[in-house]
């Protein structure tokens, strides 16, 4: 009846995770009685979850993201307190448990941190910066972020029932073979993967499609935000890779599940073949997740120095390029597999030559900031710490794509060190510097600048005070993922990067903080005007937050940085352009479609991963069934009347007529 | 064994295994009087972080410390690489910080350049510079991964020493099939005389990685990979799985004892005259899980058995007992 699952999967034994979930459950409950005594249930039903808006999808991807990041990061600290500790001692993490926090902690930071953060503020972002109303598909960018919600739930679910992969973030056969990984870790990676990954795939094909057929009338390839520009670079990144993860995935389950043979040690399976597949899409997936950070720091750079961003053809070029490149180097993960040395030697180089776009958008943000203003806002103190830290990684990047260097340093902490660098120096603070930058257009007000600036310098010290000492380790031969040790020299060191957690939890702090103080003083942060970083793109040409239609009218773009220009003539004319004719705008109407899906697939995954084999069969049909009405809805639209957008619009126009007024008094 | 009970201290700073977790005849305690300071500065440094990198100045990396030639080309071209890179990288973390602090919105002296956005002699400098250093560099990857590719034999006029490896849950096999004799979890050689390992695993994917000697390289289950290292001097190195590999990962590291040639030939007497014998009936005792193994060695090894486990006549390891309660959801490993 309940397949695998029975009392036995609940570690009664273990206090860490009981606890750790007993917590999660009581803040979850906690929040839901809270949320129905205040009444908020039919509001949040009506305007969020079933919402298609893709500025509703955004803030709840960016959401799911930073609730994952504390999860993300207490497995970091649990990691970083149990190697400080560990030295001649078991430390406080069984080997059974420590390996369950390793392989959770870079599931959940890649896919449920990094790729729904990125993912929200494209759907956000984008559709504004393009002077459209929403993104093609509404309501399967809904389902996609309702996959991926599951995804993440399914692998907390791991925490208390049963347990999580104890094969770090990527399963490499034969360890995750049925034979080596008997227990259900494996398979809550692969279900949870395959939902989420489905999730992540149609977000992909809507935002192409959103970029390539949706524009505001003149609004050609070559005016477009550098953001559209590498959000449509990493999205063809993403239907071109995500496929294969699936694919790679699904060949791992047919093994555990129906004895298949595909990179099992017997019947003539081959591990390598996972290995070269899953980095055929884990190599791109690092570039689809730096790319919109490039596109973040290239608006925040080119609107904190008050001018445009330097060379942009050849940033479009160069994040073109990366897109392409990125599919020729996977095989730098495993130079140690004992290939040949051409085929290493090509493969290294082929790593290195992506130094060269990315050294050149590094060089063309410098000479943005040449001959700029530059204005230190939270977002560019995340940028230049970004440039600098993003060197460093890449330079011990370059350093790891010589094969014979990468001999000695392959799998070392020197490794884990540099992708922290890069994906916290690069993805994160981006994410962080998109976050500060947008909000005050999501919400209306802007967040406290000393807490996030405070925040800003305990991540960047706690990052270097953390991860430096890891680069020392790996010059020491310190491999990753060790529970314990016995080699003294590495102590001290260990010690140092446990300190670097430690500021790096008081700037989450800080942040949570930021947060909160923010909204409490919300009145005196307001955003009025729509405007509040003298911004370029588009996006800042709606009211903080933009009306449910974005633009009243579609603008009309006659030039790069389509606001600025806007603003420009608005100041040489001394008054806004003409009132436009207003008229009805039709808008996709909401659908539960995406929240009931991802019910079933929550049901389903969970029931896959237990072997509960009815359960599977009636998820499955609910899901389907879901479709089905949803395939059958005849209305999907509604009216936004043209009163109702002219009287919308006229406050937006009175707001920027009062700020107009001001700067020319200060000019 | 009285040979093994070297006093050499490995010179990274990384004392031999302190802890045996010994099953028969654990290994003498080797800490010593070196041993001991280390330990000691780690203990003051736990109680004084700040200084603690001061305190470890004298501590050479093990991969900057390099025993032998694979290692010691290695290091050299890391500082190579790095030296190449850093021309580019520290003027370009300078004009970051320079650029940021020059063109602040209060500095009165600045020139603003609101519509500056192009310049084609400089977009010819930032693809060049890159592309510039990437061709050098992209050279030196070329030459290096000829040079130190793992499998080409190390020039030498003393023939080389085979040695199989077999990495097994969670443990490390050494193989000599001329003396006919085998190891676990300890790895002696002649210094001086080049190596050449043919490796395989017996379950699952590890890496076999001695930092002080250089190149790791994967085991794999059903394949032979091919390694040559040597040990230019006596010492005691530090040896371990380098690729995540279960449980029992962190306890899967070996010493390696580098002996005059001489004292090598003894060390093989030695080995031959106690022991138990491997074959595929004590091979596949070896093959079950365990942890933490003490290191012993076998009298005789059976002609052909690294063959027989790469070509899989041997089965793979069998993985977790199964009936044990709850293998099917939370397996753990047997001590």
């Amino acid at each position: 009846m309940w397949g695998k699952l029975s009392w036995a999967a609940i570690p009664f034994d273990q206090p860490i995770p009981l606890i750790a979930s007993g917590a999660v459950g009581l803040v979850i409950i906690g929040v839901l009685a809270w949320v129905t005594l205040k009444g908020w249930l039919p509001y949040l039903w009506r305007e969020w979850i079933t919402s298609v808006d893709h500025k509703r999808i955004g803030i709840m991807y960016v959401l799911l993201a930073a609730v994952m990041l504390l999860r993300g990061f207490s497995d970091a600290i649990m990691m970083r307190s149990q190697q400080a500790l560990a030295f001649q001692s078991p430390g406080y993490l069984p080997p059974e448990h420590y390996d369950q926090i390793f392989s959770a902690h870079g599931t959940i930071m890649i896919f449920f941190v990094a790729m729904p953060f990125v993912i929200g503020l494209m759907n956000f972002v984008v559709p504004l910066q393009l002077g459209i109303r929403d993104v093609a598909f509404p309501t399967l960018n809904s389902v996609g972020f309702w996959l991926t919600a599951t995804g993440a739930l399914l692998v907390n679910v791991s925490l208390l029932v049963g347990e999580f992969a104890r094969t770090g973030w990527l399963p490499y056969p034969p360890l995750s073979e049925l034979i080596y990984s008997p227990g259900v870790g494996v398979d809550y990676y692969l279900w949870s993967l395959m939902i989420s990954g489905a999730g992540t795939l149609v977000a992909g094909i809507n935002l192409i499609t959103t970029v390539l057929k949706l524009h505001a009338p003149g609004m050609t390839y070559m005016r477009m935000p550098m953001f559209c520009w590498t959000t449509l670079a990493s999205n063809l990144m993403i239907v071109a890779a995500f496929p294969v993860l699936t694919a790679t995935l699904a060949m791992l389950l047919l093994d555990r599940y129906l004895g298949f043979h595909f990179f099992t040690n017997d019947g003539g399976g081959n591990q390598m073949m996972f290995v070269n597949l899953i980095w055929a899409w884990g190599h791109p997936e690092v570039y689809i997740l730096v790319l919109p950070a490039f596109g973040i720091f290239s608006e925040v750079v080119s609107t904190f120095s008050g001018k445009p961003l330097f060379g942009y053809r050849s940033m479009v070029a160069a994040t073109m390029v990366i897109c392409i490149l990125s599919f020729t180097v996977w095989l730098h993960h495993f130079f140690t597999m004992g290939a040949g040395a051409n085929v290493n030697a090509i493969f290294g180089i082929a790593s290195m030559i992506i130094a060269v776009p990315t050294g050149v958008k590094v060089f063309n943000w410098l000479f943005t900031m040449y001959g700029g203003r530059i204005v230190y806002s939270t977002p560019m103190l995340w940028s230049i710490g970004f440039i600098v830290t993003f060197v460093i990684g890449g330079m011990t990047g370059v350093l790891l794509a010589v094969p014979p260097a990468d001999f000695v340093l392959h799998e070392s902490l020197f490794q884990v060190a540099h992708f922290h660098n890069v994906i916290i120096g690069g993805v994160l603070f981006g994410a962080f510097a998109g976050y500060t930058y947008w909000f005050p257009k999501a919400f209306g007000f802007r967040l406290h600048e000393g807490l996030g600036k405070a925040a800003f310098w305990c991540w960047t010290v706690g990052f270097y005070v953390a991860f430096m000492p890891l680069y020392v380790l790996g010059l020491m031969g310190m491999t990753r993922r060790m529970q314990h040790y016995d080699v003294a020299a590495w102590h001290p060191w260990l010690l140092i990067a446990a300190g670097g957690a430690a500021i790096i939890l008081v700037g989450i702090g800080l942040q949570i903080a930021q947060l909160a103080v923010s909204i409490r003083r919300r009145d005196e942060l307001r955003d009025e005007t729509g405007d509040p970083w003298n911004g370029r793109s588009l996006e800042w040409a709606t009211p903080s937050p933009p009306p449910a239609f974005n633009f009243a009218v579609l603008p009309n773009i006659k030039s790069e940085d389509a606001y600025w220009s806007m603003k420009q003539r608005a100041l040489q004319q001394t008054r806004l352009g003409e009132e436009p004719p207003y008229a009805d705008i039709e808008l996709p109407r909401n659908s539960a479609t995406g929240f009931v899906c991802a019910f079933f697939a929550t049901i389903m995954g969970f029931a896959l991963i237990w072997h509960i084999w009815w359960m599977v069969g009636v998820a499955a049909l609910g899901a389907y069934a879901t479709f089905v009405v949803f395939a059958w809805r005849d209305v999907d639209e509604y009216i936004v009347p043209a009163e109702t957008v002219a009287s919308i619009d006229r406050a937006n126009r009175s707001a920027r007529s009062a700020a107009l007024a001001r700067r020319q008094v200060v000019s | 064994m009285t040979t093994l009970d070297q006093p050499q201290q490995s010179r990274l700073g990384v004392p031999p295994r302190a802890v045996s977790h010994g099953k028969s005849d654990g290994p003498p305690d080797r800490t010593g009087p070196l041993g001991r300071v280390r330990s000691t500065i780690a203990r003051a440094s736990r109680r004084a972080v700040l200084i603690a990198p001061l305190l470890l100045t004298a501590c050479q990396p093990a991969v900057l410390d390099p025993q032998g030639p694979v290692g010691l080309a290695q290091k050299m071209l890391l500082i190579d690489s790095l030296a190449i890179m850093l021309a580019i990288v520290v003027p370009t973390i300078a004009a970051t910080f320079a650029f940021a602090w020059w063109f602040r919105s209060s500095n009165e002296r600045a020139r603003y350049l609101p519509d500056w956005d192009y310049s084609g002699r400089i977009e010819l400098v930032t693809w060049s510079i890159p592309l510039l250093v990437i061709m050098l560099l992209g050279g030196v990857a070329w030459i290096g991964s000829h040079d130190l590719d793992p499998a080409k034999p190390l020039p030498s006029n003393t023939p080389p020493l085979e040695v199989q490896v077999v990495s097994l849950d969670w443990k490390w096999l050494f193989i000599y099939p001329s003396q006919g004799v085998a190891s676990v979890n300890r790895l002696v050689v002649p210094a001086g005389v080049p190596i050449h390992f043919s490796l395989t695993s017996a379950s699952v994917m590890n890496v076999f990685f001695v930092p002080q000697l250089g190149t790791m390289i994967y085991t794999m289950n059903g394949m032979t990979t091919q390694l040559n290292l040597q040990a230019d001097s006596p010492g005691t190195f530090l040896g371990l799985s380098a690729h995540y590999s279960g449980d029992g990962f962190p306890g899967m590291h070996f010493d390696v004892l580098a002996l005059p040639a001489e004292r090598f030939t003894d060390w093989i007497k030695t080995v031959r005259n106690t022991g138990p014998t491997l074959d595929p009936g004590s091979y596949a005792a070896l093959a079950r899980q365990s942890l933490n193994i003490a290191p012993f060695t076998f009298r005789a090894a059976e002609p052909g058995l690294f063959q027989q486990i790469v070509t899989q006549k041997l089965p793979p390891g069998p993985g977790p007992r199964i009936g044990r309660p709850n293998t099917s959801v939370s397996p753990r490993a047997e001590e």
